[in-house]
């Protein structure tokens, strides 16, 4: 295998690089005034709600320092929970809290937190230390997501989600990002997380990648990556779209969870969404975005473009 | 902004910065490369003369002043004991020397420096005065008159006419009429008469052939006549026209090359000698009036000079950094900070400033991991570590000091609050990352750092930099360009080697 690939076979599978994304998406299609709706969770949340988009429920927002001290006052009767910083990137500084063990909370790795890490914790987030820049952040206290089952011998003690690109508020690329050891829990790729691309039509695994490489076995649980289905795709796909219409944004990532319980979920929305999705799927972004920016009529509801995408990729595979 | 528009701009960027530059080199004379050398004269005018004793002593020598093809540099005399100026009339510059009492064997020196001068500004000629009436000796009258009728058939403007002139009167051509009026008369002055007889305005000029390490030297008298609104200059032995390379003109109006008073028997020698100075500082002395010497650097202080010199290198290092973020795909913590550290490395040079700059960040990381357990609020930890930053700052410089290293003093070159946030930054990554990432940013940060050190610590980038600022234009119009560069990172084909096995 080579380390290496040439630019002009890169161009030929239409990848598209970071220069790319940043100049011709990103600046082109999403205005700088809508980043702190998708930077800020909070607003996210707010947001998500207005539009009836369904994420997870909201326990607790700690703004000032002084509320530190009070935190308990949102944990009583939660026994699993996890603590964001409203503006923390790339994962960073979320705490996942799965269970108590007399007074300490047990974390996702199973190690334990007594109530005063937990303190220092939200201490850190609202002095900065997660956000970028350093700027004064908020936490926000959320109800624990149960993964739903049939992740459960795909995931290593993180939960699973599904990164869908959207594009002018069709989806055109997904990917499920499965948490390993390696990973420590995290569905971040960067940090050893698998990226599975999924099938635009029918939700199926395609590729997975971890670090940038193929592999077809889960490392910590090893299960067969490519017998993964997820299941009602369309309505995920849904979701998804209609995060444009609450956002505005022209080309964003959302983050959505599969609850047992209450189903898909919006996580979180990301408005410089990654390039690893292109590697775990197998394909490039380029000719799916071009032939979305070739579409002269917008359609009108999430329903039709999602129907307009699927109809899309099945006539493709015929061909 | 449409294609065409930034693409127009940009170009116009690159050529404002190269035209104007260009335009500075050749107005100013500041060289294009750092350390040319240009060749340039050095003259000294001796002049000896006896003082007579009994009265104040005035001696009055005819100064270079305008002189075509060379440029003065700088003009010193020295006199012991004498008073001396300068007087500018109207026609000539003369250096006066004065002494209440002087007897005996005097000695003057003037010195000149002089460096040819390729463009020379157009000179404004002065139209002589009206002729004065010739008078000759009632023979010599016959003589010249045959000689100048000879002349006057073989030539038809007064370039010519002057040229047959020197050849009838010439050594190789003696005849009955040359040989009487050069009888009565030293050649240049025959030769002006004869001239300003056939009408002409004609004059003796005195010029000095400048041969290296010549000495006891003296003036060579030159014919110089006004036609077509200019003086035009003729050799009086050979009839060749023109100033040859090498000569200089000493003086042109026509006067004498000393007057003395209260004193006699004066002898003026020169001797003369080539010296190789630097183009830049001949450049920047000579300063004249236009806009680029006013808008120049150069006028203010020294010590603002230098710190211009370090923050007009800062485009070359954002240059550098845009060039491997964009292009090569680099990751580095934080932005600019690299710049920043290859501006310290090029206080501290580079092995002894990474050396401490590695030592300086891994003490910090490492007393840094004590404050995650002080539970501190970010912005005190910040600061807390910029004091620590200090104290090993300190510490390093004392060290080595001690030992002997005076590098260890240029330690404090290192920007403190920079250094604080690395460290925080670092920190923060070794905690949520581990220390691969710690290492991938890092060693990009230092990479980067140490790139843009090389490229700015090179003496031609330097050089352009500080005596072209508006090269800047390029720099950024290439910045400019970068940023809209849409193709593959060098490290994305890396990135997606994956793409590669089907």
């Amino acid at each position: 295998m080579a380390w290496w690939i040439r630019p002009s076979q890169l161009k030929a599978q239409g990848i598209m690089g970071m220069n790319c994304r940043n100049i011709d998406f990103i600046s082109q299609y999403n205005d700088r005034c809508l980043y702190p709706l998708v930077d800020n969770k909070l607003k996210t949340k707010l947001l998500a709600e207005e539009s009836e988009v369904k994420s997870p429920s909201l326990h607790g927002v700690i703004r000032q320092q002084h509320e530190v001290k009070k935190i308990m006052g949102f944990l009583t009767g939660l026994d699993g929970f996890a603590i964001k910083p409203a503006r923390g990137s790339g994962g960073k500084g979320i705490l996942v809290i799965v269970g108590r063990e007399g007074e300490d909370f047990l974390r996702a790795s199973g190690k334990k937190m007594s109530l005063e890490d937990i303190q220092r914790h939200v201490t850190n987030i609202l002095a900065g230390l997660y956000s970028l820049a350093g700027a004064p952040d908020t936490a926000l206290i959320e109800g624990l997501i149960r993964a739903d089952d049939l992740f459960a011998n795909y995931s290593f003690q993180g939960v699973p989600d599904i990164r869908i690109i959207v594009f002018k508020g069709y989806p055109v690329m997904a990917m499920l990002r499965l948490s390993t050891h390696q990973s420590d829990g995290k569905a971040n790729l960067h940090q050893g997380a698998i990226g599975v691309g999924l099938d635009m039509c029918s939700g199926q695994a395609v590729h997975a990648v971890q670090f940038e490489r193929r592999l077809t076995h889960h490392p910590d649980t090893g299960a067969e990556l490519n017998q993964i289905q997820i299941p009602d795709w369309p309505d995920l796909l849904k979701l998804a779209s209609r995060c444009y219409e609450m956002t505005g944004l022209g080309y964003l990532g959302a983050d959505i969870v599969l609850d047992a319980d209450r189903g898909p979920m919006l996580l979180e929305l990301n408005a410089r969404p990654g390039l690893t999705i292109q590697v775990a799927n197998g394909t490039g972004l380029l000719p799916r975005l071009r032939h979305i920016e070739t579409l002269d009529q917008p359609k009108a509801t999430p329903e039709q473009r999602v129907d307009y995408v699927q109809e899309y990729f099945r006539a493709k595979l015929l061909i | 902004m449409s294609r065409p528009i930034f693409y127009g701009f940009i170009f116009a960027l690159v050529l404002i910065g190269i035209i104007t530059a260009w335009m500075r080199h050749d107005i100013t004379g500041i060289p294009l490369t750092p350390g040319q050398q240009t060749s340039a004269w050095l003259v000294e005018a001796k002049v000896y003369f006896r003082a007579q004793g009994d009265e104040p002593v005035l001696a009055s020598l005819n100064l270079p002043g305008r002189t075509p093809g060379y440029k003065l540099y700088f003009e010193q005399t020295a006199s012991p004991g004498y008073g001396f100026s300068i007087i500018d009339s109207d026609n000539a510059r003369r250096g006066e020397w004065s002494r209440r009492e002087a007897e005996g064997q005097q000695t003057l020196y003037y010195k000149i420096q002089i460096v040819p001068d390729p463009n020379p500004a157009a000179e404004l000629e002065r139209p002589p005065e009206i002729i004065t009436e010739v008078f000759w000796r009632e023979s010599d009258r016959i003589a010249a008159e045959n000689l100048l009728d000879e002349a006057y058939q073989r030539s038809s403007t007064p370039q010519s006419l002057t040229r047959e002139v020197i050849k009838l009167v010439a050594e190789s051509n003696r005849n009955q009429n040359s040989e009487l009026l050069l009888a009565n008369h030293s050649r240049p002055h025959l030769l002006e008469k004869l001239l300003s007889h056939a009408g002409l305005k004609a004059r003796v000029a005195m010029a000095l052939a400048l041969q290296d390490a010549r000495r006891n030297q003296s003036l060579v008298p030159m014919i110089e006549i006004y036609a077509d609104d200019e003086w035009v200059v003729f050799d009086p032995l050979t009839g060749v026209q023109g100033l040859p390379t090498n000569m200089m003109f000493w003086h042109r109006d026509g006067g004498s090359l000393i007057d003395l008073m209260g004193a006699s028997g004066a002898q003026v020698n020169f001797s003369m000698l080539e010296q190789k100075v630097p183009a830049l500082e001949l450049a920047r002395a000579q300063s004249g009036n236009s806009a680029f010497d006013l808008l120049s650097i150069h006028h203010l202080p020294i010590e603002e000079q230098g710190v211009f010199k370090l923050l007009l290198l800062l485009p070359v290092g954002a240059l550098i950094t845009v060039l491997l973020r964009i292009i090569v795909g680099v990751r580095t913590s934080g932005t600019f900070m690299p710049v920043l550290i290859a501006l310290a490395f090029l206080q501290t040079s580079l092995i002894p400033g990474l050396v401490n700059f590695i030592s300086i960040v891994a003490i910090g990381l490492l007393l840094r991991s004590y404050l995650s357990s002080l539970n501190l609020l970010l912005v005190s930890r910040i600061a807390t570590i910029i004091v620590i930053v200090v104290f090993i700052v300190g510490l390093m410089s004392l060290i080595g000091y001690q030992l002997g290293f005076n590098t260890g003093m240029t330690v404090a070159f290192f920007p403190i609050i920079i250094l604080a946030w690395t460290i925080e930054r670092m920190s923060i990554l070794w905690e949520e990352d581990g220390p691969k990432e710690v290492l991938v940013q890092g060693g990009g940060s230092l990479l980067v750092a140490v790139l843009a050190y090389l490229a700015m610590q090179l003496e031609y980038v330097g050089y352009l930099s500080f005596n072209f600022p508006e090269l800047n234009l390029v720099l950024v119009a290439l910045i400019m360009l970068m940023g809209r560069y849409t193709g593959y990172r060098l490290l994305e084909l890396r990135r997606f080697h994956a793409m590669g096995t089907k």
